[in-house]
């Protein structure tokens, strides 16, 4: 029961870490998203691979940027220490900026989607009921975009969940504030105690395996639109 | 790496290969292209490289010239890292064999050579691992040896902050102290002794953080993320003295020896390149470039 102990500590700083990056995710991930959906300007281009650059580069190449710049002598250090915030790494809120910025994509993308399936007209129309904007986007853009919110929302978990380079990277490993699951399993596996890295993947596993059935079963699909 | 990759490219090329050309010509093998070369990928901390042979084409012209040439498949703990390069590329150049090296964690590499990793030896950070191997009988009994004894250093980015006594340790507040994590990497848990005899393990375990392995933790001090910590000594020492930032050299008695232990594994047993390497190590000229690294002798 003892060496189960640190596990359940891992286990609930993994699913802490996860939520409060899912909010924060939804938060800003859902102008970007619509932004991206509906602009014309040239720099779509652009701000679309930044957003979808975690997608390609191996995490700890992230992870050892990361822990550059937010080191005493990196940009991102410099400030937060100007700010009076002191230094992220080795900290939750450093876990929580790396993860905000490694889990964008899988949340912009399914909410970006689901915007630019509704197409303009739902919009138009509301739009010549003689709704504003902000009445637009609330009462039409996101209840049709329902299915890229859930998704864009489980995934964006799901990943914050499954991540390893970066935390590896910046988190050093401190328990309750940076040792998360990910790391506790291959701790478990480099001290060859493999019965308990069994226990945690087994785990993770059926997490996973819950998590996408709910995605899947109770995400209705796209309601037919225009 | 790069060194590899250069002898291949400078036309040494048909010194390395004849013992993998007889193979192939001996047990006759569909599929023109015998390979690409070197294929260097990075997962995590551990690095594959590999150098495999351009073509059979190729590889008929190279049988005649040397036969003995052979391929050592080498698994390496991470703090041995800088001197293997070093010792590498003499032997290769000293015996004509080709050494393909795979860096990690002790733990890590163990994992994989109980699940059937292709490796010939193994070059251990401590010296239960290679024990443990030997007695779940995937080393072969009676070749283990102390190849290196290693040295913990605290250390620094900051050329100002260590002191030549460590008091640092017990005088000024740190911000973190960056160790490797005890539980699997020697260096770690001697860093752990090391501060409990100092009596300031209670004073400091706040501020504790771990690197995955001895490389990690260098690369949290390296960048400054972590103002100090424990290392050892072969990743800070150039030729003749500390590299950069500041150092202490941790005192013999405040930690057990860390004995790093090579052992010939089952599937290196009977190739007479892989006996050569581990002969090799214990050669007055690859223990020049062990000392030079800091590391102490048997």
């Amino acid at each position: 029961m003892n060496s189960a102990l640190p596990d359940l500590a891992a286990v609930w700083l993994t699913l802490k870490l996860a939520t409060v990056v899912t909010i924060l995710l939804l938060i800003v991930g859902t102008p970007i998203a619509w932004w991206l959906a509906r602009t014309r300007s040239p720099l779509r281009g652009v701000v679309g691979a930044v957003v979808a650059l975690p997608i390609i580069l191996p995490p700890t190449v992230v992870g050892f940027y990361l822990l550059i710049a937010m080191g005493p002598h990196g940009p991102l250090g410099r400030l937060t220490e100007s700010l009076g915030l002191g230094l992220l790494p080795f900290t939750f809120s450093g876990l929580v900026i790396a993860s905000l910025f490694y889990s964008l994509p899988f949340v912009v993308q399914p909410i970006q989607n689901a915007f630019e399936a509704i197409g303009e007209r739902p919009l138009e129309v509301a739009a010549t009921l003689r709704a504003g904007p902000w009445d637009v986007f609330w009462s039409v853009a996101v209840p049709l975009a329902r299915p890229g919110f859930v998704s864009g929302a489980i995934l964006g978990f799901a990943h914050t969940v499954g991540e390893f380079g970066i935390v590896l990277m910046i988190g050093g490993n401190i328990p309750e504030r940076t040792r998360v699951v990910s790391v506790q399993l291959y701790d478990h596996v480099e001290a060859m105690e493999y019965a308990q890295a069994h226990w945690l993947a087994g785990g993770m596993m059926l997490f996973s395996f819950l998590v996408l059935t709910m995605l899947y079963a109770f995400n209705p699909r796209p309601r037919k639109t225009g | 790496m790069a060194l590899l990759l250069a002898e291949v490219d400078n036309g040494r090329v048909s010194r390395r290969f004849p013992e993998t050309a007889r193979n192939r010509i001996g047990r006759p093998k569909a599929g023109g292209i015998a390979s690409r070369l070197a294929g260097i990928t990075r997962q995590g901390n551990l690095q594959i490289v590999s150098v495999k042979p351009f073509s059979t084409a190729l590889l008929t012209v190279v049988i005649a010239t040397s036969a003995a040439a052979d391929e050592v498949r080498l698994a390496v703990a991470a703090n041995f890292n800088a001197p293997m390069h070093r010792i590498a590329a003499q032997f290769e150049k000293d015996s004509g064999h080709k050494l393909l090296i795979s860096f990690g964690s002790t733990g890590k590499l163990y994992g994989q050579i109980a699940n059937g990793a292709p490796f010939e030896a193994l070059l251990a950070a401590d010296s239960d691992t290679p024990a443990r191997l030997e007695r779940e009988g995937y080393g072969v009994l009676g070749t283990r040896f102390t190849y290196a004894i290693g040295k913990l250093v605290l250390w620094s980015a900051n050329p100002a902050l260590v002191d030549d006594r460590g008091d640092i340790l017990k005088t000024r507040s740190i911000g973190h102290l960056a160790i490797a994590n005890p539980k699997t990497a020697p260096y770690g848990a001697a860093a752990i002794t090391a501060m409990s005899r100092l009596g300031v393990i209670g004073k400091l375990r706040p501020i504790l953080v771990q690197g995955e392995s001895i490389a990690q933790t260098h690369q949290f001090v390296a960048s400054g993320a972590a103002e100090l910590g424990f290392v050892a000594l072969s990743q800070v020492q150039t030729e003749g003295g500390i590299g950069a930032g500041s150092a202490w050299l941790v005192p013999d008695n405040l930690y057990e020896a860390i004995r790093q232990d090579a052992i010939l594994l089952t599937k290196g047993r009977d190739k007479p390149a892989t006996t050569a390497l581990l002969a090799y190590l214990r050669s007055s000229k690859a223990q020049l470039v062990i000392r030079a690294y800091g590391y102490e002798l048997p």
